[in-house]
């Protein structure tokens, strides 16, 4: 039915199917390429630009590009590692991000990803901008100081949701995620079973009084790194 | 009153067809009737487009000529671009300050006047520059900024405020503007004489792709800064599947020092318009689109009567010069306030009444482009070499220039020269050359190509103008002797931060954190090891960025860190005691002291 194309990532052949983008590639090969605003259920969005690889020496995002065939892909570079260093750091400086007391600690993609990358402290000097935190919803809980401008949450709610609860307003540094009421996000027609809430990869959207039914020690990234599950299919794949 | 309120604005919707794409169209009408888009237009709005509140919420918070909060009757927004500074817009400043009581970002209590700083209005020829309203005021004084409030209290019109025309087509009734041409040097293709309709007409004796080999014989490049092969780009969008395809034309000149379109579009509009309608014939399109930047709205009324004349003579609308099939007309889309919609799919998400967030490519906008149809954007200027290279041959153009770059080049050039304004020279004249001409001998930095471009300086005044060497969109800014190129790359960085769209990371934050450093240097307070901090970030926000402003966003930085590393030596020191000297333990403390109401004793003066 679907073209079969061949093309390697770090010299390793893989062989997808055409209208595949690298990552959706690379993640059924078992090779795992860092990221953040990607997620498998939504549709490419591209802003991270953690999951930049080099396709035949160019810059592109792996979530982004579609494959090509004989394409010369590269990830695991030291170059590379240190540029995505480099991008999970400005989100940490960007943001407040308090991984020892928050609730999202050892679930945090952003917080795992920082540990496999080896980032230390970041190098670069926190802004420590203000930001909003929005307790109006019985049952959610939303800290803008630890949103990552992802747009997972917006794309879920439009897509997986049927519905349109959120949306970025303004530009820059001054961008921000916002809400389809005059008011708060209790006013919104959002629910705590949206797959808006579930899919934030920090601690940005939480569900009240859930924080710690797992307990830290025993949460998703706690004893493995994230991409390990992507990385046990390689095993299965070989 | 709330019942009027709901009335004019839905008939703001209707009058724009209830369509969500035409939303750009449908806020600025808003915000010029109320001063405004308040939480409750939005709701309107939103019900009348059968859109979301937050969407239009969205759009309002993008655009810096948009606001949800109230603005002023009339809008000072005075033009804060680096030669702006250098030409003395302080002085102007604090003039309008002191009249209106106000400082920059507020409104006066009785709801008239609202004071702004804005980024380049493409005046730099003729600075300090700004806008009221929608009205172009130039070579400003502290003098005439106090004349200008003056009037305005008196009179309540904006319109009062001209009474010195300018030259050319600035002094038609229909622009009525006291903008100078400043058009110094006249080439033969963008300033030569033409006769509208006789390039079309050659066209339509040719095969749509006869016409595409030509502008490929020709070896015509975009104008804009990019240089793609225009023949090319034709080619893509015409073989594109889907019989709906689209022409826009990129009127979006907003880089700092960039003022050669409002030129073209004052006095060569025909000349452009014939561009486009080639373009149509070539590629296959019906729909035009002209998207105007927010600051030229001045030139609206005058571009949509030489419009309405070329459709009067069939040279738009239904059968062109009477050629059945050939139906090609052009809307303009006034921007509003955002430097980068110039960024060809920001232009096309802008044309869709979305904020102007570039897209993901592929596909390409040749491929998927305006409301998912193929689309090619082309330069103004690549339009008007079109319509030339139709009338008078590819190869009389292919003589010109170079190999790699065929024709002239229009350049904007100002700051620390006597004769600053438009030049239209052939490819391959060089720094030096292009430097006598506009007076500019004593030059010790040129920034080629605007922010987005290098900073040069002496060592490559030799060097050519054109793709392969020291390519331009166009802008030229120089330098003298008493200016500092940290500084200069600095007023870049600002400009840069204000205008990131903020979608992708080393873009949003990047920049931001670069501008830092950068100031930490300039306040002498920088070591050795920040030049390698500012070339690795540098780097990763060039790598890593998703679009051309994200991607050249650093070149400030890096190419003042190139070509004038001295002046950063100089400034930078090693750290002796190492403490680091960006830490000041008083300004750390100084919450805490407050909170506490008493002084460290440890850390006193």
């Amino acid at each position: 039915m679907s073209e079969k194309i061949k093309f390697t990532i770090d010299g390793v052949e893989i062989e997808a199917t055409a209208g595949q983008t690298i990552m959706q590639a690379a993640d059924e090969a078992g090779i795992y390429i860092p990221r953040l605003c990607a997620h498998k259920d939504l549709l490419p969005f591209g802003s991270c630009r953690v999951c930049t690889v080099m396709v035949n020496d160019r810059p592109q995002a792996a979530c982004t590009q579609p494959v090509s065939p004989g394409m010369n892909v590269e990830s695991e570079t030291e170059e590379l590692r240190q540029i995505r260093v480099n991008l999970v750091e400005m989100l940490f400086v960007e943001g407040n991000h308090y991984c020892p007391f928050c609730e999202k600690s050892g679930n945090c993609e952003l917080q795992a990803l920082g540990y496999r990358l080896g980032m230390l402290a970041p190098k670069y000097p926190y802004m420590f901008n203000k930001h909003d935190i929005d307790a109006s919803h019985p049952d959610i809980y939303i800290d803008h100081n630890r949103c990552i401008l992802c747009a997972r949450c917006i794309r879920s709610s439009k897509e997986l949701d049927g519905k349109n609860v959120f949306q970025f307003v303004g530009r820059g540094i001054h961008k921000r995620v916002a809400f389809n009421s005059d008011t708060d996000l209790a006013a919104t027609d959002v629910s705590v079973t949206d797959k808006a809430i579930e899919n934030c990869p920090v601690g940005a959207i939480l569900k009240k009084r859930t924080a710690y039914a797992v307990p830290i020690g025993k949460r998703k990234y706690d004893s493995q790194p994230i991409g390990s599950d992507i990385e046990a299919l390689r095993a299965e794949v070989k | 009153m709330t019942e009027n309120f709901e009335k004019a604005i839905r008939e703001i919707c209707s009058g724009n067809a209830d369509d969500r794409t035409r939303m750009i169209d449908i806020v600025r009408e808003v915000q010029q009737l109320f001063g405004q888009i308040s939480g409750s237009a939005m709701d309107i709005i939103a019900d009348a487009v059968n859109s979301h509140r937050v969407e239009v919420e969205s759009v309002v918070s993008f655009y810096s000529f948009l606001s949800e909060k109230p603005k002023g009757k009339f809008v000072i927004r005075l033009c804060n671009d680096v030669i702006d500074k250098m030409q003395g817009v302080g002085k102007v400043a604090k003039a309008f300050q002191e009249e209106l009581g106000i400082n920059f970002g507020e409104s006066t209590p009785d709801g008239k006047f609202t004071l702004e700083w804005t980024p380049c209005i493409g005046m730099c020829d003729q600075a300090p520059a700004a806008l009221v309203n929608d009205k172009m005021m130039t070579r400003l004084s502290s003098d005439s900024a106090r004349e200008i409030v003056k009037s305005l209290k008196e009179n309540e019109d904006e319109y009062r405020l001209i009474h010195m025309l300018g030259d050319g087509n600035n002094a038609n009734p229909l622009v009525n503007s006291m903008v100078s041409n400043n058009i110094r040097e006249k080439g033969p293709v963008i300033f030569a004489k033409f006769e509208a309709g006789k390039a079309i007409h050659k066209a339509l004796s040719m095969s749509p792709v006869e016409v595409i080999r030509d502008i490929k014989t020709a070896r015509l490049r975009g104008r804009g800064g990019a240089g793609f092969p225009t023949g090319m780009k034709w080619e893509f969008t015409r073989g594109a599947e889907g019989d709906n395809k689209v022409v826009i034309c990129n009127a979006d000149e907003g880089e700092p020092g960039t003022f050669k379109d409002r030129t073209i579009l004052t006095e060569k509009p025909d000349l452009m318009f014939e561009g486009m309608a080639i373009a149509g014939y070539a590629i296959g399109a019906k729909t035009g689109v002209l998207y105007l930047r927010g600051e030229y709205a001045y030139l609206r009324p005058f571009l949509e009567n030489v419009l309405a004349d070329r459709r009067n003579k069939k040279l738009l609308g239904i059968s062109i010069l009477g050629k059945t099939g050939f139906d090609f007309d052009i809307r303009i889309q006034m921007g509003a306030g955002a430097y980068i919609c110039g960024e060809e799919t920001a232009l096309i998400s802008s044309c869709e009444g979305l904020r102007g967030d570039p897209k993901n490519r592929p596909p390409f906008p040749a491929q998927k482009g305006y409301l998912t149809l193929p689309t090619s954007v082309n330069n103004v200027e690549t339009f008007c070499c079109v319509a030339q290279i139709l009338d008078k041959g590819a190869g009389w153009f292919a003589e010109m220039g170079s190999t790699g770059s065929t024709g002239t080049k229009l350049l904007s050039i100002s700051g620390d020269c006597t004769r600053p304004g438009v030049y239209e020279l052939p490819f391959g004249t060089t720094v030096a050359e292009m430097l006598v001409k506009a007076g500019a001998e004593d030059a010790y930095a040129v920034q080629m190509g605007g922010p987005s471009g290098q900073l040069i300086g002496e060592a490559d005044f030799h060097r050519k103008i054109c793709y392969d060497d020291v390519a331009t969109g166009g802008a030229v800014m120089v330098f003298n002797n008493d200016r500092n190129p940290l500084e200069i790359a600095h007023e870049f960085m600002e400009f840069f931060c204000e205008e990131s769209c903020g979608y992708c990371t080393p873009c949003r934050v990047g920049n931001e954190l670069l501008k830092e450093r950068l100031q930490v240097i300039i306040n002498g307070k920088g070591t050795p090891d920040d030049l390698d901090y500012l070339e690795q970030l540098g780097k990763t926000i060039s790598v890593a960025s998703r679009c051309g402003l994200g991607q050249t966003s650093a070149n400030p930085v890096l190419t003042s860190l190139k070509n004038f590393r001295g002046d950063y030596e100089k400034l930078v020191k090693e750290n002796k005691d190492g403490m680091q000297r960006t830490f000041d333990i008083h300004k750390a403390l100084a919450t805490g002291e407050d909170l506490q109401g008493r002084k460290s004793v440890i850390y006193a003066e």
